[in-house]
């Protein structure tokens, strides 16, 4: 009757701990509704890869042999093999985004390329901290503010930390109101903030939409060849959206299909959360530099903004820039809020707005970019 | 600290940042001139 009691005596003190991380990842997300669709997957799926012995996960079962577990197979086929989950979750993504708030104001497009600036200040950082080359990179782009963006390059660069990676960047994700109100802070005057934006959207043609993601993805794809898949898949879904001949598709890939892949995404990314390779001092390292990626993204978008202002006659409220990172449409909203505190009648929603759809671009960008990079540096 | 690792590092910064901005400022131009040369007929599409 061994056989009744070997779980319970091969439970390991990592193990419970990685449980109660599950519990807090599902008590965050029901509880204070944060990311709930992605973080409450992925605590379930903490636990149930944690458990010993787990069917979930490939064993070895003597006088069978290899017997494959659900989990580990979904992470080997949707993300391992060709990062299929979260490409797929990009055509979702794209379909969703309304970009006409930007290309009504093209030069907000240059926030969201600044506000990457934290991804390559954590590369440094976390390179200085004695994390292999792949390693920093990979962490870095936890700045990105982008999920599948992060999941993606870290599963490309084969980083031995991409559980934590994936729990980290959508936990920051979802502490955009608490992280960015104080970056912004830090960075701009009451007078700033109080900077009134009229907003006169320019007049965008059905061309304009429907050129749009061919022109992104062909010239991101020119300029870096392996931002194709990234761009192309988040640009496909927009295409669809903004042809004006497939909206049943459209509605599809906005709801069912986003959501199909979101669940399924989350419970798989659970297969690197096992307590082996997620109890260390690293994890808590890479705490520290995705906290650091996002406040210096923030910054880096702000600081933009104000050297904007020293060329400009009708100046830009500088907190907009803030809103150039990825994470959509939380980042904008901190903006709004932040407008409404200083002057109840400063409505900023817009602006941020476009500068945040212009993120979601730069962040595929920033990582087919650095998908393009790191070969050539590691020869 | 491995040095190697770092210098790799700031090259990145500065080589990923400037295709960054490269890929940001062509696009801006492309949409920019879209804009102006394709003009919205429809009062629908504001």
């Amino acid at each position: 009757m061994d056989f009744l009691i070997q779980g319970i005596t091969a439970i390991t003190w990592q193990q419970v701990l990685m449980w109660g991380i599950g519990g807090l990842l599902i008590y965050l997300a029901i509880c204070k509704d944060l990311e709930p669709a992605l973080l409450l997957p992925m605590g379930f799926g903490a636990i149930l890869v944690n458990i010993p012995f787990s069917g979930v996960l490939h064993q070895t079962l003597v006088g069978i042999g290899d017997v494959n577990g659900i989990i580990e197979w979904l992470f080997e086929v949707g993300i391992e093999a060709a990062e299929v989950l979260p490409l797929l979750l990009f055509i979702g993504i794209g379909a969703m985004i309304d970009f006409g708030p930007l290309l009504s104001n093209p030069k907000l497009f240059l926030f969201g390329a600044a506000a990457q600036f934290g991804i390559f200040v954590t590369v440094v950082f976390a390179s200085m901290l004695g994390f292999d080359f792949k390693d920093a990179v990979s962490i870095g782009i936890i700045g990105a503010a982008d999920g599948p963006t992060s999941l993606l390059v870290s599963q490309v660069l084969k980083s031995n930390y991409i559980g934590t990676i994936a729990v980290v960047a959508y936990s920051y994700m979802a502490l955009v109101p608490i992280i960015q109100p104080i970056a912004i802070k830090l960075v701009t005057t009451k007078k700033e903030r109080r900077i009134k934006m009229p907003y006169n959207p320019k007049s965008v043609s059905q061309t304009t939409r429907v050129l749009f993601p061919i022109v992104v993805s062909i010239i991101a794809g020119l300029v870096a060849p392996a931002s194709v898949a990234l761009v192309g898949f988040l640009m496909f879904g927009n295409l669809i959206r903004e042809c004006g001949v497939l909206k049943s598709l459209s509605e599809t890939a906005q709801k069912e299909f986003a959501n199909i892949i979101t669940l399924v995404l989350g419970i798989t990314i659970s297969a690197t959360m096992r307590a082996e390779s997620m109890i260390s001092v690293q994890t808590l390292m890479i705490m520290g530099l995705g906290l650091l990626a996002f406040v210096f993204d923030t910054i880096s978008g702000v600081l933009v903004a104000k050297i904007f202002n020293l060329f400009l006659k009708e100046k830009i409220n500088p907190m907009i820039g803030g809103a150039g990172i990825s994470a959509f449409p939380m980042s904008a909203r901190v903006v709004q809020k932040l407008g409404l505190e200083e002057d109840k009648h400063n409505f900023l929603l817009m602006h941020a707005i476009g500068t945040n759809v212009s993120g979601q671009i730069a962040s595929v960008i920033a990582g087919g970019v650095i998908l393009s990079l790191v070969p050539t540096l590691i020869r | 600290m491995d040095m190697v690792n770092v210098m790799n590092s700031l090259i990145l910064m500065g080589k990923g940042m400037t295709a960054i901005f490269v890929v940001t400022i062509v696009i801006f131009l492309i949409v920019t001139l879209l804009i102006k040369f394709t003009p919205n007929n429809s009062k629908s599409d504001k």
